[in-house]
């Protein structure tokens, strides 16, 4: 191992360095929340698939996504969708140069982070 | 366009910007019309997504949804994987995406005809 300075820089995101606030956690669930999805797409676009193809296929991807871990999924993945779409939201507005001031902007963490947890309860509720 | 990350920043946060638009009205869309569906029997899978409307709202939100994953996850992978395998890594993201849109494509086509 090279103990040269030039080597003890930090690499990008800097967590070592970096204080945990509201912006600094509600902006890496953006990423998280997005990346992570494609379990939930790949599960939703196998079921579809299985649902075309045959009864037999169709009962063994229903058998998985009617399971705790499949709803765990599901559940995890509406969830993240929301958030995200919220997330996606605030930077829809962010691009106009507006509500980039600490209050305006922590109201607007605090929106998505709540709306997020709001919108998924009502969706398993209602639907 | 994939070996050459240079120069192209304006484009992918143009394909971005455009993309999540269009997502923040396909998104409450989907959720609302085919979300109940899942878990349900599949006669009435069948019966919602051989109706043409559904078929598409199904076809739209993951098409452009994946196409929006394709270029997040790039920015992921540019950020955190250093070196030569970030290439290697992108690439295979974007098939995924392209993989993913058309098996989409294939089962609702399939449940059409």
């Amino acid at each position: 191992m090279s103990t040269s300075k030039s080597n003890q820089r930090p690499l990008s995101p800097h967590l070592s360095v970096y204080k945990w606030q509201l912006h600094a956690i509600t902006s890496i669930l953006t990423r998280i929340t997005g990346n992570a999805l494609i379990v939930g797409v790949i599960l939703f676009v196998s079921w579809l698939l299985a649902a075309a193809t045959s009864d037999a296929s169709f009962r063994a991807v229903n058998a998985i996504i009617s399971s705790w871990f499949g709803k765990l999924i599901l559940i995890g993945s509406l969830w993240a969708l929301w958030y995200h779409t919220l997330a996606g939201i605030r930077h829809l507005i962010w691009d106009h140069a507006v509500w980039l001031d600490i209050r305006k902007s922590r109201l607007l963490g605090w929106s998505v982070v709540i709306g997020s947890f709001a919108l998924t309860f009502l969706t398993v509720l209602f639907l | 366009m994939t070996f050459k990350m240079i120069k192209t920043g304006t484009s992918h946060f143009r394909a971005m910007k455009i993309s999540s638009m269009v997502l923040v009205l396909l998104i409450p869309l989907f959720l609302f019309t085919i979300a109940p569906i899942v878990g349900e029997k599949r006669e009435i899978i069948l019966a919602k997504l051989e109706q043409p409307i559904y078929a598409l709202i199904v076809a739209l939100t993951f098409t452009v949804g994946l196409l929006h994953f394709k270029s997040g996850v790039q920015v992921l992978i540019e950020d955190y994987v250093h070196g030569s395998m970030s290439k290697v890594w992108i690439n295979i993201t974007i098939a995924l995406s392209y993989l993913l849109i058309g098996l989409t494509l294939f089962a609702l086509t399939k449940i059409l005809l």
